[in-house]
């Protein structure tokens, strides 16, 4: 029977996060999936950081895990109160849109 | 029996800290507009602060607080240089408040939170503390970019900022992750004794420092990771692309030295190619991407980039001498950056902002002394001597050339008259061409103070520039103290 190590939760980690990273960059729709985009990239951070402190029997990982979740909190917060002063603005959340400054 | 901590080397961010979760409580409380009221308290603890922590040099290296916080000589140096950004950034956006009529007492809570992330930036001793401060800033700057909430660059400018902030973060954490996992802790002290003098790393690390390095690269824009900058710097309101183009600036790259040659001081192989690249294409693409520009918001912007490579400079050489060039080369800029922005806060055209380049033209005529002004800080931000902008680049290219790194102080100085040229340019157009509309006078009190102040600094710097070094110096010193 195959062990669950270390590895195959970074390998998943390392996979959510590329997910994320092309998930803003590939993105040409809606600003919704950036942020959900963003969301997946910490998720994965975290997957990172509590294999990593259950490998080393080290709880300064999951502590890291905990502030990184409350940060993201708040950051998601932040962001949709952005896009929608965006959206009161501009009518349109559409990736496309946001093209007011360029150069 | 539980000890408490500590406290007197946190004691601004302390005092910071409770002053503006106070200044909200005074804000919501009072019935009429409370910007004015709110808005000098905030002045006057940022002040407090800066008082409290120029007392503090006197201590040796500290660390406190589980050891996620250090005071060194360094933190000082570099905190003064924010707080004093921060005080002089909050004095020009009340006279913009107060003009565009966006009275709202959150806008100096915000730019309180924003520098109290910065300190705990300069001072992070740990991963932990590294990412909460950067967040605490980066949380802050978003809402601030966003501030001018009817106006559709703002707002813009802070969606932008935001999605790349959050990129950013996002990398930097991964790397964190890496490193944390590979040398198990996530205090910087604890890397350090787990790197050993760096003979074998692990591979983790090395991706963890790259990715950490690239998270960093976004937050003090450095080419390739500067996208977001021209966008935000020109849709943000101008009082807080001046706190960007400054604050966060020197705060990110205090934290950048603090890590680099912190925990990863003798992995000096690892990463000195990639801030050599950095440095590079950020000088180069500060210079070129520039002379198109018509909007002077957007030329900041890319000329901060290029200033962030000449800083980057010192970094790559990774000795005292190259951080002594940081500091200097940072305190200079931010006096050159305040006083720019401040004449471009009193470009306004019957009530009513411009950011056009031309609309600079005659302004010889119309305003003599702030075009001088104006002239004094193109000057020195293309490197002429005797202005304060050709000390800040020669101790950077000096320290590059005592550690034989020829090819970036040569593009350096290359880079420089290329950017001479577009500095110039709005000299020329001050001085001869054809007057347009002249601006609205007076500016106010408060503005002609920063505006003779920043000049003055620029103008005289070399009759006095010892106490600079000397600050300077010691604060290097305790970086590399052994």
């Amino acid at each position: 029977m195959m062990q669950i190590g270390l590895g195959h939760y970074l390998t998943v980690g390392a996979i959510l996060f590329t997910l994320g990273v092309f998930g803003i960059f590939l993105n040409r729709k809606n600003v919704i999936t950036i942020l959900m985009s963003v969301e997946l990239m910490l998720l994965a951070v975290n997957m990172n950081m509590v294999a990593f402190s259950t490998h080393l029997h080290d709880l300064a990982g999951q502590v890291f895990a905990l502030f990184i979740l409350t940060v993201a909190a708040a950051e998601a917060a932040i962001g949709l109160a952005i896009v929608v002063v965006f959206f009161r603005n501009r009518g349109s959340i559409e990736v496309e849109d946001i093209n007011q400054m360029k150069g | 029996m539980y000890e408490l901590p500590n406290l007197v080397p946190a004691l601004p961010e302390i005092l910071l800290a409770v002053a503006a979760l106070g200044l909200l409580m005074v804000g919501v409380f009072r019935k009429k507009d409370a910007t004015g009221f709110v808005g000098g308290l905030a002045v006057a603890a940022l002040v407090v602060a800066g008082i409290v922590e120029v007392n503090l040099a006197r201590v040796p290296v500290v660390t406190t607080l589980g050891g996620m916080f250090v005071l060194d000589g360094f933190a000082v140096f570099v905190k003064a240089l924010v707080l004093l950004a921060a005080v002089l950034t909050a004095i020009m956006s009340l006279s913009w408040l107060r003009q565009e009529k966006l009275g709202q007492f959150e806008f100096p809570v915000l730019l309180i939170f924003a520098t109290l992330g910065m300190m705990m930036m300069v001072s992070a001793n740990d991963l932990m503390a590294l990412y909460l401060g950067l967040e605490l800033q980066s949380l802050s700057l978003y809402v601030l970019a966003a501030y001018h909430r009817d106006n559709l660059r703002s707002t813009e400018a802070g969606l932008k900022y935001f999605m790349l902030g959050a990129l950013a973060s996002g990398l930097l954490l991964f790397g964190a992750s890496f490193i944390y996992g590979f040398t198990g802790a996530t205090g910087f002290d604890a890397i350090a004794k787990a790197l050993g003098d760096g003979a074998s790393v692990p591979v983790g690390v090395t991706v963890g420092i790259v990715f950490l390095l690239a998270g960093l690269a976004f937050k003090i824009s450095a080419v390739p990771f500067h996208m977001w900058t021209p966008d935000v710097y020109e849709g943000a309101p101008t009082p807080v692309t001046a706190l960007f183009a400054v604050g966060p600036k020197i705060a990110a790259l205090a934290l950048l030295i603090r890590v680099m040659v912190g925990p990863f001081g003798h992995l000096v192989e690892q990463w000195h190619q990639v801030v050599v690249a950095l440095s590079l294409a950020s000088m180069v693409l500060g210079a070129f991407a520039a002379i198109h520009q018509t909007n002077i918001k957007r030329l900041m912007a890319y000329s901060s980039i290029g200033h962030v490579g000449y800083a980057l400079i010192g970094v790559a050489v990774g000795n005292a001498a190259g951080v002594r060039g940081v500091l200097v080369y940072l305190a200079i800029y931010l006096f050159m950056n305040i006083g720019t922005f401040t004449v471009i806060l009193s470009m306004r055209q019957r009530g009513r902002m411009v950011e056009q380049i031309e609309d600079l033209a005659g302004l010889s005529k119309s305003n003599p002394l702030m075009a001088l002004a104006l002239a004094i800080f193109m000057f020195s931000m293309a490197g002429i001597p005797p202005l304060a902008g050709f000390f800040g680049k020669l101790y950077v290219f000096i320290a590059a050339i005592q550690a034989h790194m020829y090819t970036l102080a040569v593009l350096g100085v290359l880079t420089s008259v290329v950017g001479a040229y577009y500095y110039l340019r709005i000299v020329k157009v001050m001085y001869f061409d054809e007057p347009a509309d002249s601006f609205d006078r007076p500016i106010g009190r408060s503005m002609t103070f920063i505006l003779t102040g920043t000049s003055l600094v620029i103008l005289l710097f070399f009759l006095f520039p010892e106490m600079l070094l000397t600050g300077a110096e010691t604060a290097a010193a305790s970086l590399f103290h052994g």
